[in-house]
């Protein structure tokens, strides 16, 4: 695999008795789009808090473009080039769309390049425009439908100028229509160099954007590879329709 | 710029209101406006905390009586010590405390905060009873000096005048912030922490630098109040009532902008003046007690947010 | 070294019924803080309101406190139900809880305490009773019942508080309603209707708190505030709504206040309290006997 950006080797989290994540192994290169599926419970979120920093691993490496992560801080990771937008969209509520994305913008992308490399007011236009949300850039975000607030969530995630993206179920409960048109989006950033991480339920939507397939079940891995060949494997297909 | 032409608008509200006391040319004047003054600086301290980042703090008693604990201390040791000097070091003595009250304790629920906060004020109220150097629980007189050691006029306008500088510097300061990368980091922490820290927000350091800067201000507004009471004793100094107006004045005025703690301060502070004249200072506090829980339940975001849409 | 033995076997005893009259004070910040997530720091003032109600059917009436505070109890129920109803109202269904709410319980503490300053001024107020005075003596201990008494009622007060936890439904409904308030919805319970229900038993539980407050030490309004640290520390201590673990802890506290008062001086008691809470939240948050 050429230029590989992120490397989990190992990886453990127990909470109490009950393990969450299993001796995971997983490299992702630069630029490549990869799918994580797997059922309810089956240790995905875990998985992204884990390499997020929102939560400790008990066991196992992370490493981030040469980096070595365990123990650093949320903030340090975003800052290093890791952004994810949440399974619930999580504004910030109180601030309007446009101050939503100049948070990260202040204390991400312009910390990376050393101050004022970047006007944040153009920034912060040119992302919201990019999901469609400029016209609204002075609503807070209770004005939003669902769709808006999941384009928010991943525009602010970009906010960070981020080189690897996870998307966190970024399409749950949006229309057919809806999908397309954050998949076109996610696409796009891609199509910028971005690396993503897509973790998502609607297979329709993974398949279509995934170049490789990684399959979660209680916590252990047990496939990665081409996704047309995952989704034939007996036991991914055991996991997901029941033995 | 724009902060620069604020301090100077503050600069000359401060002195026409200074220029207006000294017309009036009544001592009670300045007495009550004293304390409607360190009011203001007491609820923007306690908003950049809690309005700004939502920590709700119930130690204001704490910091503001360290301050002036501070003060009797240096009175005693350093007499010749300027008072701005020594609201200085009241200041760093508050804002250390503050500091780390936070280290202990922010890494936790918001909820943990603010019980320690109410915890440490007992603590230290135990502490200054059983410390005899500052009076213990009999309490420390303090000589005020009769004139203004910087303009003719008696020592109470001096305090006045201080305390108007005070003002000033919170009020500005607190705008700055409102408007800076810390104000939005502030915001984002006091929204949704999580995402703050995803966003690239390091919420523990910005959290940090909130209390001790909120503690800082409090311990500064309670060092001349030695000189103002010329006694004091620990449970004066470390009356619920600081705290309860100092919360009060921020969620009445309305904790999202500058704007409102100062609104809050002057308009409660001049309200129990009045009160504690013409009813009685238990009836005074009543009414702010009465008035915070009106306006949490009724006025969300206090009076600021009548005007906005 | 006769004399401080004395001195320590005594202090250990009353640390001890102290700590169980600490477990009754703390039982209803169990419930509401531990058990519901509401931070409700004016439990105290109902405590010392608790205190005042069986002053006045003691002085006035001539009534016995603790029974008083029995026949009081329906009382505080419905007086923590409507409370509950306002905070629930106002803040729970806005999701505004945080600042607020804690703004608003901060005021209902203040105005109890100024209200009870303007109606019985700020002097000290006993009852009176036939255990109030007399002690057990036991060699070289002694048992005054002033302390006995509240350390049985405690002890009761706990002990049908954790049957009616553990055997109505209820009681289990209360403590699901915190970890999991969907799978009550689906158990057709209303969990604001539990909570209510929650809230009210924990005010309750200030009526006879009270009485026995004002049975073991003469009470005036502002010592409501001696008593926020007191309780949030056991409470936190003992794991945030485990009954046993509030026991325990509080015990320990009372253990370690009574040796404090009685080697440095009842001046530096509330120390204790405080200083335990500040190490317990800056090292062990989830208490004693919390999981992490």
């Amino acid at each position: 695999m050429s230029n590989v950006l992120l490397t989990v080797a190992g990886l453990g989290k127990r909470f109490g008795g009950f393990t969450a994540l299993n001796d995971v192994d997983l490299q992702v290169a630069e630029g490549e789009r990869l799918g994580l599926i797997g059922p309810n419970g089956s240790g995905k979120s875990t998985l992204v808090n884990c390499l997020c920093g929102t939560l400790r691993n008990d066991m196992g490496k992370v490493t981030f473009g040469g980096h070595a992560l365990n123990g650093m801080s949320a903030h340090r990771r975003t800052r290093l080039g890791m952004a994810r937008s949440f399974q619930l969209p999580r504004p910030f509520t109180t601030l309007t769309l446009a101050e939503n994305i100049r948070v990260p913008i202040l204390y991400a992308a312009n910390v990376k390049t050393g101050g004022h490399a970047v006007d944040p007011r153009e920034r912060c236009d040119a992302l919201l425009d990019m999901v469609g949300l400029l016209p609204k850039a002075d609503l807070k975000p209770a004005d939003l439908t669902q769709i808006e607030m999941r384009k928010l969530e991943l525009a602010r995630a970009m906010a960070s100028d981020p080189r690897l993206l996870i998307a966190d179920e970024a399409m749950a409960g949006l229309s057919n229509q809806e999908v397309d048109e954050i998949l076109a989006l996610l696409l796009k950033l891609n199509g910028q160099g971005v690396t993503i991480i897509m973790i998502e339920h609607i297979m329709r939507a993974v398949l279509a954007f995934s170049q490789r397939l990684v399959v979660l079940v209680a916590g252990r891995k047990i496939a990665d590879g081409m996704p047309q060949d995952v989704i034939r494997q007996p036991d991914v297909v055991a996991a997901y329709l029941g033995s | 710029m724009r902060n620069a032409y604020f301090v100077l608008a503050a600069l000359a509200v401060a002195v026409v209101t200074f220029a207006v006391a000294r017309l009036i040319d009544n001592a009670y004047v300045f007495f009550a406006g004293y304390v409607v003054l360190q009011y203001i600086v007491l609820a923007t301290a306690w908003n950049i905390l809690g309005g700004f980042t939502g920590y709700v703090n119930f130690g204001t008693a704490a910091f503001f009586a360290l301050g002036a604990y501070t003060t009797v201390v240096l009175h005693k040791t350093m007499p010749f010590l300027p008072l701005p000097a020594m609201m200085l070091v009241g200041g760093v003595v508050s804002g250390l405390i503050g500091l780390g009250m936070g280290y202990l304790t922010l890494r936790l629920r918001g909820t943990f905060f603010s019980i320690a906060t109410l915890a440490m004020a007992v603590v230290a109220q135990t502490l200054i009873t059983n410390w005899n150097f500052v009076g213990g629980s009999r309490g420390a007189y303090i000589i005020r000096p009769s004139d203004s050691p910087i303009f003719s006029g008696d020592y109470i306008q001096y305090l006045f005048v201080v305390m108007l500088a005070l003002s000033v510097i919170s009020v500005s300061l607190a705008r700055a912030i409102q408007f800076s990368r810390l104000g939005f980091g502030f915001s984002a922490i006091r929204d949704d922490e999580g995402a703050a820290e995803a966003s690239g927000v390091p919420t523990l350091k910005l959290k940090l630098i909130a209390t001790a800067l909120s503690g800082g201000l409090m311990g500064m507004a309670g060092a001349p109040l030695p000189y103002y009471v010329t006694y004091l004793d620990p449970a004066s100094g470390f009356s619920l009532s600081y705290a309860v107006n100092t919360i009060a004045m921020p969620l009445i005025g309305g904790t999202a902008t500058w704007l409102g703690p100062v609104i809050g301060a002057i308009l409660l502070g001049t309200l129990q003046q009045v009160a504690t004249v013409t009813i009685s200072s238990a009836l005074s506090l009543l009414l702010v007690g009465v008035l915070l829980v009106t306006f949490v339940i009724a006025a969300p975001k206090g009076i600021v947010g009548w005007f906005k849409k | 070294m006769d004399l401080s033995f004395d001195l320590l076997g005594n202090a250990l005893v009353s640390g001890l019924l102290l700590g169980g009259f600490y477990a009754a004070v703390t039982i209803g910040v169990s419930i509401s803080f531990g058990m519901l997530d509401i931070v409700n720091i004016a439990h105290p003032a109902f405590i010392i309101l608790g205190s005042y109600t069986a002053y006045i059917a003691n002085s006035v009436f001539g009534f016995d406190p603790i029974l008083s505070s029995i026949v009081l109890l329906p009382a505080f129920y419905l007086l923590g139900m409507a409370i509950y109803h306002v905070y629930d109202v106002s803040f729970e269904r806005r999701g505004d809880a945080s600042i607020r709410g804690l703004a608003f319980f901060f005021g209902v503490l203040f105005i109890t305490e100024v209200t009870l300053v303007l109606v019985f001024g700020v002097d000290y107020r006993l009852v009176d009773a036939p255990y109030v005075g007399p002690s057990l003596h036991f060699g070289v201990i002694d048992l005054p019942l002033r302390l006995l008494v509240p350390f049985l009622v405690s002890c009761a007060l706990i002990g049908s508080l954790q049957l009616f936890m553990s055997y109505t439904f209820l009681g289990r409904a209360v403590q699901a309603v915190a970890q999991d308030p969907m799978a009550l919805r689906l158990m057709g319970a209303n969990p604001s209707k539990i909570k209510r229900i929650a809230f009210g038993l924990s005010i309750a539980s200030c009526s006879v708190a009270g009485a026995i407050l004002i049975i073991i030490q003469p009470v005036e309004p502002s010592i409501a505030r001696d008593y926020i640290g007191r309780i949030f520390a056991i409470c936190v201590m003992g794991g945030l709504g485990s009954f046993g673990g509030t026991i325990i802890a509080a015990v320990i506290l009372g253990v370690m206040e009574s040796l404090t008062s009685t080697f440095y001086g009842p001046s530096w008691s509330p120390a204790v309290a405080f200083g335990f809470l500040l190490i317990t939240l800056a090292v062990r948050p989830s208490g004693l006997f919390g999981r992490t």
